[in-house]
């Protein structure tokens, strides 16, 4: 019913909804702002999901123990699943997963920029589970209570396929921690090198961020980027202490005035060239999308000329 | 494609802990490889030489096969065949362990062991599963075949004397009925869908073809194990009738090439194997005695 309010009635009954903090649904009348702001972060979410598969992919063939194998190839199967069901709830606002794919091909649509980084070594698949995923989970959970209803329910399926994939790789860690020195050597450079980008995976500091205030306002966005980067600073100091690594930072500290978690200078300048395209793999992760997509497209037209024969085929059958 | 599975004896082994994994592999509590292994070290699984001479072959069957679809991962033509074909190799890589855990039990050794440390001669893989992925076509090609020739085998083998091969197949032939579903599916639309789609199905199985008349073959080790395994030519007519069925539907000949002359199960392997090995092998090589 809502839907077919005029623009003023619609207005006023969107602005009642997130008055309330109640649930926008697609039928809803919505701000075309609403919508353009959702479909752009929503969609960027499912294109993080599928270029984020590359990196791990990359050691699916190399997994040291066949349990390793098995457990991160369901990994990356499962984030082609958050893909599918982010692209499918993004559908929703009324754009097509061949136009969302069609602007990831041609740069116009972003994924983040921490998979623009490469997975070398095997403790890398460690240190992207523990970090990278643990960032996405800090800054997922409280997109469950995200005021547009199925992106909000898609985030809750996701986060708990994701605090599976957080443990897996602080588990990886662990076993890499207290194994010989060259597999702790090597958890440890793992360690140093997702640090910096995964604290920038929160976003600039809420001075520098231009769509946040707008995105708390609409109950999309809950807490600031700083507020995110700092709970999950903290998790890290914990975890790092069972771990047995280091935090390559010697600026962390729990402020007692404030209570939150402090962290030393980010390189923001390379997180702006990374984000520009300069990063050491952007090149790569989009060859091989659209390497992937380009060479798969005589299957999906296949696919759809077969469905259409076998249509036109049932049709005649009943006429 | 739809007979009945002969359920024998519910095994003592079939007791796995569905909650004990993050990332439930193994949905149920349907037998997992981790609980050969524990039934192994324990010393209640000990198979007979001439079975673990068995079991690794269908083991290594299983995990080339696992290997060649992860190579697949994030280059599908759709997402949802991304995580098709991520979800059976997963399920082959599964068999491939329960396998080789058996296996292992006869010599000490573990599926690690036996999956990183052994040489190219010492595989027992037959030579389809060492084929590169090729195109999709391709890929379904020896999709088909292998379905068709391992739903079957484990269908039978739920039935073997041996209740540990009995219960891994009884396991595994309700996966590999899904594959060949798969495969069928896109077989016909390959098939059925454009000139394209249609030329690059029928060379695909081309390139395949070859290769089916390797895992017929009877040896030795086959007709000496008896009632334990299933005898490779006995499932033969099976294949014949099943696969002719689906390429008549999709309007496709029968490949008319002289089978290969294979050697997989006496260790004498494709030129594809070896590449495979390295690409598997590294990372466990270069830090022996290591756990993970």
């Amino acid at each position: 019913m809502p839907e077919l309010m005029g623009d003023d009635a619609g207005q006023a009954y969107f602005d009642a909804v997130i008055a309330r903090d109640s649930r926008v649904e697609p039928t809803d009348w919505m701000p075309p702002e609403y919508r353009h702001a959702l479909i752009r972060q929503m969609s960027q979410h499912a294109h993080s999901e599928i270029i984020g598969m590359q990196p791990e992919a990359n050691w699916i063939t190399r997994a040291p123990s066949l349990k390793r194998k098995a457990i991160l190839m369901a990994k990356v199967q499962d984030e082609a699943g958050h893909g599918l069901y982010l692209y499918s709830a993004t559908e929703t606002l009324g754009i097509t997963r061949d136009a969302m794919m069609a602007q990831l091909l041609a740069g116009k649509a972003r994924y983040s920029s921490i998979f623009n980084y490469p997975a070398v070594t095997w403790a890398d698949m460690g240190a992207i589970g523990w970090m990278v995923d643990g960032a996405a989970i800090t800054n997922q959970v409280p997109l469950c209570r995200a005021s547009y209803g199925p992106y909000a329910r898609a985030m809750v399926r996701i986060c708990k396929e994701e605090s599976f994939h957080q443990r897996q790789g602080f588990e990886i860690l662990l076993e890499l921690s207290h194994g010989t020195p060259a597999q702790k050597a090597m958890a440890q450079d793992a360690v140093n090198r997702w640090y910096g980008p995964s604290l920038m995976m929160f976003g600039p500091p809420d001075a520098d961020s231009p769509n946040s205030s707008q995105s708390m306002a609409w109950n999309i966005k809950r807490f600031g980027n700083d507020e995110l980067r700092s709970r999950f600073v903290g998790m890290l100091v914990e975890q790092a202490r069972v771990l047995e690594l280091e935090l390559p930072d010697p600026d962390v500290r729990l402020n007692p005035e404030t209570g939150k978690w402090e962290h030393g200078p980010l390189d923001w300048a390379e997180f702006k060239d990374v984000l520009a395209g300069r990063g050491p793999c952007n090149a790569q992760r989009m060859e091989r999308r659209r390497a992937a997509h380009d060479g798969g497209a005589w299957v999906r037209e296949a696919a759809a000329a077969y469905a259409a024969k076998q249509a036109a085929r049932a049709g005649k059958e009943a006429a | 494609m739809t007979t009945p599975q002969k359920h024998r004896n519910p095994t003592p082994f079939a007791q796995g802990d569905s909650a004990a994994s993050a990332t439930r592999i193994t949905p149920g509590n349907a037998l997992r490889p981790e609980d050969i292994a524990l039934a192994a070290a324990e010393g209640t699984a000990h198979p007979a030489p001439e079975v673990a001479e068995y079991a690794l072959r269908l083991g290594d069957d299983a995990l080339v096969l696992a290997q060649r679809l992860g190579q697949w991962i994030s280059r599908g033509p759709e997402l949802e065949e991304d995580v098709a074909l991520g979800n059976i190799g997963l399920d082959q890589l599964g068999h491939a362990r329960s396998f080789l855990s058996y296996a292992g039990a006869a010599w000490g050794k573990t599926e690690d062991d036996l999956a990183y440390f052994r040489r190219e001669s010492e595989f027992r893989s037959a030579h389809l599963f060492e084929q590169p992925n090729g195109d999709f076509a391709a890929t379904m090609a020896r999709q088909f075949i292998a379905a068709s020739w391992q739903y079957p085998l484990y269908r039978e083998l739920s039935s073997s004397s041996d209740p540990m091969l009995a219960a891994i197949a009884a396991k595994a032939v309700k996966e590999v009925d899904y594959h060949l579903d798969h495969s069928t599916q896109w077989l016909l639309r390959l098939a059925g869908g454009t000139d394209e789609s249609r030329r690059r199905m029928a060379a695909g199985l081309d390139l395949m073809w070859p290769f089916v008349g390797e895992l017929f073959e009877d040896d030795p080790l086959t007709a000496q194990l008896g009632d334990a395994a299933v005898v490779p030519s006995s499932l033969k007519a099976e294949f014949d009738r099943t696969t002719g069925a689906v390429l008549a539907e999709a309007g496709l000949a029968v490949p008319a090439h002289p089978m290969a002359t294979g050697g997989g199960r006496r260790g004498r392997h494709s030129e594809h194997l070896g590449y495979l090995l390295a690409e598997m092998q590294v990372l466990a090589r270069e830090f022996p005695g290591a756990s993970w």
